[in-house]
């Protein structure tokens, strides 16, 4: 049942990806009256799937790792939504929405993934570890999408365009600024607090052995470039170019870390 | 009477060109008396603004302004050619009209260009360069300007340099509370800028000029801070927004001040407003992140988004400027008979005064009755005959051969005029 849910949320996710193509066009696109109603709707059939899959018992399952991709989809429609009603602006749902959806077509593929995690890590820790991590992960991202909106919206007006499309509709510099920023300082501590609630598993479970994991090395760099982009930010005043350079870093990083192993820790895997 | 114009406007030339041919408020006397001595230049009158340099002349034959214009400012002409138009008779005629109406402003139907064509012409005319033909001209192109700001609603939504100025930087900032704004120079137009910019919730002012009490003046009618222009470095890195509007020659503003402000401001952007011609801020500072420099051109592609409303005004505004055109046409054409109606009269006058006298010894002891007769009966006589050839003179003016008629009549009445023909 969960499952259909998700299927149902996928569909209305569908309406957020065609917004998002459109608008990278160029017209203004028709779509943006029911875009915001369908993508609404999508998170709520999404957040009735996260919670009947939790009523299911927070097992470590195969499928477990796609509820990780479903619930940062989750996360990130969460985001979008925070920053749609504080600054009333859609424009994030250009990167937001093919993301969301390519993450829900994940989660909602039929499992094949066979590896299990080892028996006896702490289910409660890893939820926790991988939820911290998820909500730092969808603030990084939104941190990120921010600076390279920044880049645009500073190029645009330089060039002192202010013709039509969807490009002169992007809030004000200051605002996407804003938006960044906060982002970043509200992802840090669950991303630190993740990272550290990881490392009591792994330390508890494997010793120090858990350092040879690429996966974690990628996330303590990455983790280091995220401070970094914050000191910079807050000591310097970093934005534009340099942040978003920064930022884009620590998310390839990221998403590095995420990808490694298909997902799963190195020694966790038989 | 030939009218001649020739300039340059803010379509013509790029500002970088314009900033070459600004006529400073000091030098503008000079620049008319240079043009005046021109040969065959009659009367003549130079409106220079930040938009716009333009010479008007009224002459016999018509003179060489083309050739004036490098001459004047040291300019190669073949950089100037390309960017000069020239308009006459008729065609300059609706070009001053238009501009006087705001037609060919930057922002179409902002009201600032009628003060400055009317500046333009009173320092011409204390010098006495303007003193018939354009005074005629000016004055109607003042009454055009009258009509079509009361007829039309071209002016009504004023969109100025100022608002589009607001809108840049609400685009930069967002909201403008708390935000700081600085006033280089004080020009009307900054001074529309900052009364738009409190409007737009603007946090604070500051002011500074060379002449430190018009600062002052400004700070007080503002509520803002003035601050002495040697310090203008030191704290213009307060300021988000700048807004310069100077008479300075050279960059006020370069590169090394943006990167010392920038380092101030934990890089926090800064918005640059140069409305100045030449321009007081370096276009090398653009280059630097979070530095925003606008020029008074730019101001025009944002201020074009904002004028489609207008549109529709503008096309009637034009109408009524051609109408007035044609209107002014046909005066000035039947002002170029009355020296000829004038001699006419006074020549039978003189043939009328003349009789009476040679007859009045033959009449001998007459009533003062008798001669006012005498009188009425031969000043009859002498209106009743010319009263078809001036009007014909007169209805004339508008026919194609006006000329031949004009020519017929001061033959056939033998009128040795020194004054000009009318206009082919």
């Amino acid at each position: 049942m969960p499952l259909f849910w998700l299927r149902v949320a996928l569909c209305l996710y569908g309406v957020g990806l065609v917004y998002a193509v459109v608008s990278l066009w160029g017209g203004r696109p028709a779509l943006t009256r029911i875009m915001l109603p369908a993508v609404g709707l999508g998170a709520i059939f999404h957040l009735v799937a996260i919670v009947e899959y939790g009523m299911l018992g927070a097992v470590v399952t195969p499928s477990f790792l796609h509820q990780g991709e479903s619930l940062l989809a989750f996360l990130l429609m969460a985001f979008f939504f925070v920053v749609y009603f504080r600054y009333k602006t859609a424009s994030p749902g250009v990167a937001v929405f093919p993301v969301v959806f390519l993450l829900t077509v994940f989660a909602s593929a039929p499992s094949t993934l066979l590896i299990s995690p080892s028996p006896g890590v702490s289910n409660r820790w890893i939820i926790i570890h991988v939820g911290l991590i998820l909500v730092g992960y969808s603030a990084l991202f939104f941190s990120f999408f921010a600076s390279i909106l920044y880049l645009v919206q500073e190029r645009n007006l330089k060039a002192k365009l202010t013709g039509g499309g969807f490009w002169s509709r992007l809030p004000a510099l200051a605002i996407i600024d804003e938006i960044g920023y906060k982002c970043l300082v509200f992802g840090f501590p669950f991303m630190t607090l993740g990272l550290i609630a990881g490392s009591i598993v792994a330390e508890a479970r494997f010793g120090s052995r858990y350092f040879d994991d690429p996966k974690i090395l990628l996330s303590i760099l990455m983790w280091v470039v995220y401070m970094v982009l914050l000191y910079t930010r807050w000591s310097a005043g970093w934005r534009g170019r340099r942040a978003a350079y920064l930022a884009a870093f620590a998310f390839a990083a990221a998403v590095l870390a995420w990808s490694v192993n298909t997902g799963w820790h190195r020694f966790i895997a038989p | 009477m030939n009218f001649q114009l020739i300039g340059v406007n803010h379509n013509s030339a790029p500002v970088e060109v314009r900033e070459r041919l600004a006529i400073p408020e000091t030098r503008l006397p000079d620049a008319i008396r240079s043009l005046v001595q021109q040969p065959g230049v009659e009367e003549g009158m130079v409106l220079s603004t930040c938009n716009r340099v333009e010479l008007l002349t009224s002459s016999n034959q018509g003179s060489d302004l083309r050739g004036f214009l490098p001459l004047y400012f040291g300019v190669n002409p073949d950089t100037l050619n390309s960017h000069i138009y020239e308009f006459k008779q008729r065609d300059a005629v609706r070009h001053v009209f238009r501009v006087a109406s705001s037609l060919d402003s930057m922002v179409v139907g902002e009201p600032q260009i009628l003060g400055q064509v009317k500046e333009a012409y009173a320092v011409a005319r204390g010098l006495g360069a303007v003193h018939s033909a354009l005074d005629v001209l000016l004055s109607r192109a003042f009454a055009v300007a009258k009509r079509v700001r009361t007829e039309t609603a071209i002016g009504s939504s004023s969109v100025s340099i100022a608002s589009v100025a607001v809108q840049l930087a609400q685009k930069i900032f967002g909201s403008l509370n708390q935000k700081t704004v600085y006033m280089v120079g004080a020009g009307k137009m900054a001074e529309l800028a900052a009364r738009r910019l409190m409007a737009g919730g603007v946090g604070k002012i500051l002011f500074s000029n060379r002449t430190h009490e018009r600062a002052l003046q400004l700070s007080e009618a503002f509520g803002g801070d003035a601050v002495p222009f040697d310090q203008l470095h030191e704290t213009a890195d307060r300021a988000d927004i700048v807004l310069t509007s100077t008479g300075a020659t050279g960059f006020l503003f370069r590169r090394e001040h943006g990167e010392r402000f920038l380092a101030r401001r934990r890089n926090s952007p800064m918005f640059f407003i140069d409305i100045s011609v030449p321009r007081n801020v370096d276009p090398e500072m653009a280059r630097l992140d979070g530095m925003f420099v606008y020029y008074i051109d730019d101001l025009q592609a944002v201020a074009a988004g904002n004028t489609a409303e207008r549109q529709k005004e503008a096309a009637r505004a034009e109408e009524i400027v051609e109408h007035e055109v044609e209107r002014f046409t046909v005066r000035i054409k039947s002002l170029a008979v009355v020296p000829t109606i004038l001699s006419l009269q006074e020549q039978c006058e003189t043939i009328r005064q003349a009789e009476i006298d040679r007859i009045r010894g033959k009449l001998g002891a007459i009533t003062p009755d008798q001669e006012a007769a005498i009188d009425a009966l031969t000043r009859g006589i002498v209106n009743k005959l010319l009263h078809t050839p001036i009007t014909t003179l007169k209805s004339s003016t508008t026919e194609p051969e006006a000329a031949t008629i004009h020519d017929i009549i001061r033959r056939i009445f033998n009128l040795n005029l020194n004054n000009k023909r009318p206009n082919k």
